[in-house]
């Protein structure tokens, strides 16, 4: 593998671990808003 | 031997399964051992305030409370990088070995901080959000930015952010400030001086090779034992007030006691002694007895209806 696809595959996983973490802040903020709501 | 095991680890780091690693070293920048501390003291706040939470909400207020701390820790190591890459205890922190970026640190915890606090705000109450932000913000600020580098009393002051966990804790269940949480905010306050002079004793060393004026580098150690037995003495009677003001009960009052007697007498015996293994030891305690002190006001709060009935 070269120093360029190493950094590429980096890059990708950083992103990826930006939009699950993104996701996951979604998610909560969802269910906190219905918990808040009364509705969870 | 040290310096052969550190190169092992950045030779096979980059290599080896990357992701994986990449990962680690980004969880170890958030200094999880201090966010145990932290947790554990924030949770205890949240766990012995009057009024109750949904579970969901709890966890949030803990979770934010463990990010806020981990923001913290990383915009910490990215301004410190240059001390934490001399210094024995802290070489092998990711930033200190090159292993992430003191931008991609700083970019981490200033993304960690204002996600924390904003759903602290959201999902608790802006007072438990601003008593977060204001923590992170005199971590960084006051303590890393300012004193750390300056002032033997750098520590002492700067303690002030470790204190706040359990306000927090409690204020996201209540929305006030109340007597309690300011008791428990000066524990961990007169805590943590002796906590770390103990420490600096250790590692005065490493602390003088960089240019930390930690108490025992600029007044010595004789002057820092001192200053640790009065620190001592001080603590063992604001452990034993939230008992005397009538917040807790006799079960804390007992554990209190106990505990602030050993921590007076392995100051003493410091103080006596002049040992560097006593002063290890005194360290080592010094979690034990917050740990201890903490405990023992959940078990309080949970044994109070039938010690009262």
């Amino acid at each position: 593998m070269t120093k360029g696809d190493e950094q590429r595959r980096r890059l990708r996983a950083k992103n990826l671990a930006v939009a699950f973490l993104l996701l996951g802040l979604v998610v909560l903020i969802y269910w906190v808003a219905m918990v808040k709501m009364g509705g969870g | 031997m040290a310096r052969a095991f550190h190169q092992t680890r950045l030779d096979t780091l980059p290599g080896h399964a990357a992701g994986q690693s990449e990962f680690l070293d980004y969880w170890r920048l958030l200094k999880p051992n201090v966010m145990q501390l932290v947790v554990f003291t924030g949770g205890v706040g949240l766990f012995i305030a009057p009024g109750s939470l949904h579970p969901l909400l709890a966890f949030v207020a803990i979770l934010c409370i463990a990010v806020g701390a981990g923001a913290s820790a990383a915009i910490n190591n990215a301004y410190d990088t240059d001390i934490d890459r001399v210094m024995v205890r802290t070489r092998l922190r990711p930033t200190a070995s090159g292993r992430i970026a003191p931008a991609d640190a700083l970019a981490t915890g200033l993304t960690l901080a204002i996600g924390s606090v904003t759903v602290m705000g959201l999902a608790l109450n802006w007072l438990a959000g601003g008593l977060l932000a204001l923590t992170i913000a005199f971590y960084v600020v006051v303590y890393t930015l300012w004193l750390k580098r300056r002032t033997p009393q750098n520590i002492v002051i700067g303690g002030a952010a470790g204190a706040f966990p359990p306000m927090i804790g409690w204020v996201a269940v209540t929305g006030r400030i109340e007597l309690m949480p300011v008791l428990l905010f000066l524990l961990i306050f007169f805590w943590t001086p002796p906590h770390f002079w103990a420490l600096a004793l250790y590692r005065q060393k490493d602390y003088a090779n960089v240019g930390v004026p930690m108490l025992p580098v600029v007044a010595g150690a004789a002057t820092t034992r001192r200053h640790i037995l009065g620190y001592s003495l001080l603590l063992a009677a604001i452990s034993l007030l939230p008992s005397l003001l009538g917040t807790a009960g006799w079960l804390y009052l007992a554990t209190a006691a106990l505990l602030s007697a050993g921590f007076v007498l392995g100051a003493w015996r410091l103080v006596r002694t002049a040992s560097d293994r006593q002063a290890m030891r005194l360290f080592k305690f010094s979690i034990v007895y917050l740990f201890g002190l903490f405990l023992a006001l959940v078990l309080d709060h949970v044994a109070q209806p039938w010690l009262s009935a």
